[in-house]
């Protein structure tokens, strides 16, 4: 039976107020505060940082497939999931796809690995799940949505099995965004949740618990996704569970994230969980999945995972609408595209994408990008290739005020960073206040979307401050 | 190795005034530099037997043309030389050995380049790979300025003192593109383009050409300037990584490709003890930084002493070496291929005692020195009087 062998989350590191987003329309505030990535993310990135996450001293190369569930896929045609298992350096003679269309795509990926594994054709596939959706400016959605992502790693072995899987394919017009739609369009929201959301919810809710012959106070946890607290307590009260035994549906601190909801909640539902605990998972969107998860054993704590407190605790308030705007590019902008080339993109993908670099096999030197001939000894192709840390220290820097061309007010810190474990990379720096930068200050390189050349997403690393969790 | 020690001679050098020269095109530019060049020389197009320009933006695949279509010197050869900010020396070099081979008897070097109709907020920045690349040229040479001012303690006070020194003497030269001295609190207070590099740290983007008419001493001997021609007494290049960013035995405190052209040029010339001997140097400010370390990495003081040497006054026009009595790259201009030609006639005018800024006096020795991509080239090339 297919096991959780891990989880992961990932959530942007700046938040902004709802009500710096009310005070910029004159519109009343929904409270709490939502998570924006930043202007160099999107669902790819963000699956990435979910996945890594989730893969914390795990091997990638163990791994047999990658899915990735998302809504807001940066490209209608090309898949995403390989791009992401380039950048998580798996393996090439992997499954990957795209599961996308439904908020429900998660759960639908997560069934599909599970079924995969169940089946043999798989020992393990990794779920990742990401969303960036726009509610139209001044619109209410603006403040409900929040960005983020959320892992699974579906296997063999694993201390919490996966079982009773039920579905069910109520259509009703919830939530779509047409093919030329930009922001989000919905139902009138309390007959979707009356109609929609809550019976379906409830109908596959009730019939895990039946098939699994589970009452509602054997539960541990539910981890129901839900656009709001209110709409979750409805679920809860019509299936008989405790509203304290709810896993926190992240209104006040994310927003309604979409596809990966789920996988964050139920990341956050583990991190706690214990052996014996018994969890009922509810997914919805154009109807319903559901199933359990019981602990067998204890998860370890895996080093460098930060999973979903983790990235809760570390946060950066926008100052106001503004930035939020600029990140989520609401406002046209003349942009400078430089020369690109799909080609050389393609040829470098194992510098480019699983950052790899080379070791000298006669002097020892690590290097990056991978030369023919070692710079230091001369010798010529007699380097191994190998990987990369993701993690460094600021051996020199600049903040340039000169971006493609154009001078910014807001300078863009460029690192040159050593490698902990050895080579030296350069990066631009996101995600952190320039005026912090300093020699010797650690760096974490982080995987985003540097430009727009040739009209593909030329995604690359920058690297970002450690982030410092908030108390 | 051989050597072209006393083996080519400077016959008439010219400069276009340099700056923001909107109403003029490269064809004006190379024109006003080469006739002016050649009339300096006593020579006429058709005396000229093969050309070498240094020219590196934009990119407009225009080749040997830059310099054979606005001179129309048909029926003859021409090269363009591409080498980043040395593009203009290396071009003067190739036409050295071409003279010195005894191929040619007389030939033309020069350099053009119209930034200004690239566009005006920095040299455009393309490293050719997609998402590997560097940053604006200020960026670059800014993390040379931050690891030295970790490493030496160095200040922004100490990079002022530079540009404080270079519009100081520029403001003495009619064809520099900055006129105007500066205050050090203005320097160190101007609006920052790379921490720890601000406007006053910068060169200008300028637009300019200069030239140069080059022989072997037996044939200036009965030319023009009979009396005075310079001599060449070493013409080194040197390359380094083009990309030092990636490189982990790059110490950021200096550049390998100055230090490795700077040895060889000195071999080359048979100088011992530069500070002592040579008397004043055309040096590549294209930021403060780079002077401070270009100082260093000629030789004229020690690591780690490049901002103290400046300060301290002996980089002035009457000091121990006087650097950039023009005003440099940073106050008369850098036009990328022509800076190079641009330098060698500085110092020409300044050994014949013709300077037309500050002239530095009794000069015997000279030397001129590009450096560009950012480390990735160094050209230093030393010019001497007749024995």
């Amino acid at each position: 039976m297919a096991k959780i062998a891990s989880f992961g989350a990932y959530i942007p590191l700046f938040r902004l107020s709802r009500q710096e987003m009310a005070n910029a329309w004159g519109v009343p505030a929904v409270p709490g505060e939502r998570a924006v990535a930043n202007a160099d993310e999107d669902s790819l990135t963000m699956a990435v940082a979910a996945g890594s996450d989730c893969l914390a001293g795990i091997d990638p190369s163990t791994i047999d497939g990658l899915y990735f569930a998302t809504t807001t896929a940066p490209y209608d045609e090309k898949q995403c999931a390989g791009v992401i298992a380039a950048a998580l350096d798996m393996r090439t003679d992997i499954n990957t796809a795209d599961f996308t269309g439904s908020l429900r795509a998660a759960t639908t990926a997560l069934r599909a690995a599970a079924d995969a594994v169940d089946s043999g054709s798989a020992g393990s596939i990794l779920v990742v799940a990401a969303d960036c959706r726009l509610g139209e400016p001044e619109s209410m959605w603006e403040q409900l949505l929040g960005d983020g992502a959320g892992a699974v790693l579906i296997s063999k072995q694993g201390p919490a099995t996966l079982r009773g899987f039920t579905s069910t394919a109520g259509e009703q017009v919830g939530v779509w965004r047409r093919s030329e739609d930009r922001y989000i369009r919905s139902f009138e929201a309390k007959a979707e949740n009356r109609y929609g959301y809550v019976k379906s919810a409830v109908q596959v809710g009730k019939a895990v618990l039946d098939k699994e012959s589970v009452a509602p106070g054997d539960l541990a946890k539910g981890v129901i996704s839900a656009g709001d607290p209110r709409s979750q307590g409805t679920v809860a009260g019509n299936l008989g569970l405790d509203g304290g035994k709810l896993q926190d549906c992240l209104f006040l601190s994310v927003g309604n994230p979409g596809v990966p909801l789920v996988l964050m909640m139920l990341a956050g539902a583990l991190e706690q969980a214990k052996a014996g605990d018994k969890l009922l998972v509810i997914n919805n969107g154009d109807g319903a999945d559901g199933f359990l998860v019981e602990l067998t054993e204890d998860f370890t704590p895996a080093a460098g995972r930060k999973g979903l407190i983790g990235h809760l605790l570390q946060k950066r308030m926008l100052p106001n609408y503004t930035a939020y705007a600029s990140f989520r590019k609401l406002m046209k902008r003349d942009e400078v595209v430089p020369r690109g080339s799909a080609v050389t993109y393609w040829r470098d993908t194992n510098i480019v994408l699983n950052f790899h670099g080379g070791r000298c096999t006669k002097c020892g030197a690590v290097l990056y990008p991978i030369p023919r001939v070692c710079e230091e000894c001369a010798t010529k192709d007699q380097i191994e290739e190998i990987k990369l840390a993701k993690t460094g220290s600021v051996y020199t820097f600049t903040l340039d005020h000169l971006e493609a061309g154009k001078y910014v007010s807001v300078p863009v810190p460029r690192l040159v960073l050593d490698l902990e474990g050895g080579g030296r990379v350069f990066l631009s720096m996101t995600d952190g206040d320039p005026q912090e930068v300093e020699i010797g200050m650690s760096a974490e390189i982080v995987f985003r979307c540097l430009h727009e050349a040739s009209s593909f997403h030329n995604y690359y690393w920058k690297c970002r401050p450690v982030p410092e969790a908030a108390s | 190795m051989g050597s072209i020690k006393d083996k080519t001679a400077i016959m008439g050098v010219g400069c276009t005034k340099f700056g923001e020269l909107w109403e003029k095109d490269a064809e004006d530019l190379i024109v006003e530099a080469a006739y002016e060049a050649m009339e300096d020389a006593g020579v006429t197009p058709d005396d000229i037997e093969a050309t070498w320009v240094g020219n590196l933006y934009d990119f407009t695949g225009l080749s040997g043309s830059v310099a054979a279509e606005p001179l129309k010197l048909f029926g003859k050869p021409t090269t363009r030389v591409e080498n980043f900010c040395a593009s203009g020396m290396d071009a003067f070099r190739n036409a050295c050995f071409a003279v010195a081979s005894g191929v040619y008897d007389v030939v033309l070097a020069c350099g053009v380049e119209k930034l200004l109709d690239v566009g005006g907020s920095g040299l455009p920045v393309d490293m050719g790979h997609p998402v590997m690349r560097g940053a604006s040229a200020p960026a670059m040479f800014a993390l040379l300025a931050t690891r030295c001012f970790h490493e030496y303690g160095w200040t922004k006070e100490d990079l002022a003192h530079v540009a404080v020194k270079n519009h100081k003497n520029g403001a003495l030269h009619p064809k520099a593109h900055f006129r105007r001295p500066i205050t050090l609190e203005a320097a160190v207070n101007a609006p920052m383009i790379a921490w720890p590099l601000g406007r006053f740290d910068s060169c200008g983007m300028s637009d300019g050409a200069a030239a140069l008419v080059i022989t072997r001493p037996e044939i200036a001997k009965k030319s023009k300037h009979k009396d005075d021609y310079a001599v060449t007494k070493a013409n080194a290049l040197a390359m380094n990584s083009f990309l030092p960013m990636y490189r982990a035995s790059f110490d950021w405190l200096g550049f390998p490709a100055t230090q490795a052209a700077a040895k060889l040029a000195y071999e080359e010339a048979g100088i011992k003890s530069p500070a002592d001997e040579i008397d004043l140097a055309e040096v590549h400010d294209c930021f403060t930084i780079t002077e401070i370390l270009n100082c260093q990495d000629l030789q004229f003081c020690e690591r780690g002493e490049g901002a103290k040497f400046i300060r301290e006054g002996h980089a002035d026009v009457d000091g121990t070496i006087a650097v950039n009595p023009s005003g440099g790259l940073k106050c008369f201009g850098h036009p990328i291929g022509a800076t190079g030609c641009r330098m060698l006639c500085e110092v020409t005018k300044q050994l014949q005692g013709r300077a037309e800024g500050a002239q530095v006096k009794n000069a015997r020795l000279g030397l001129g020195h590009n450096l560009g991509g950012p480390g990735s080239v160094s050209s230093v090339t030393i010019l001497g009087l007749p024995e």
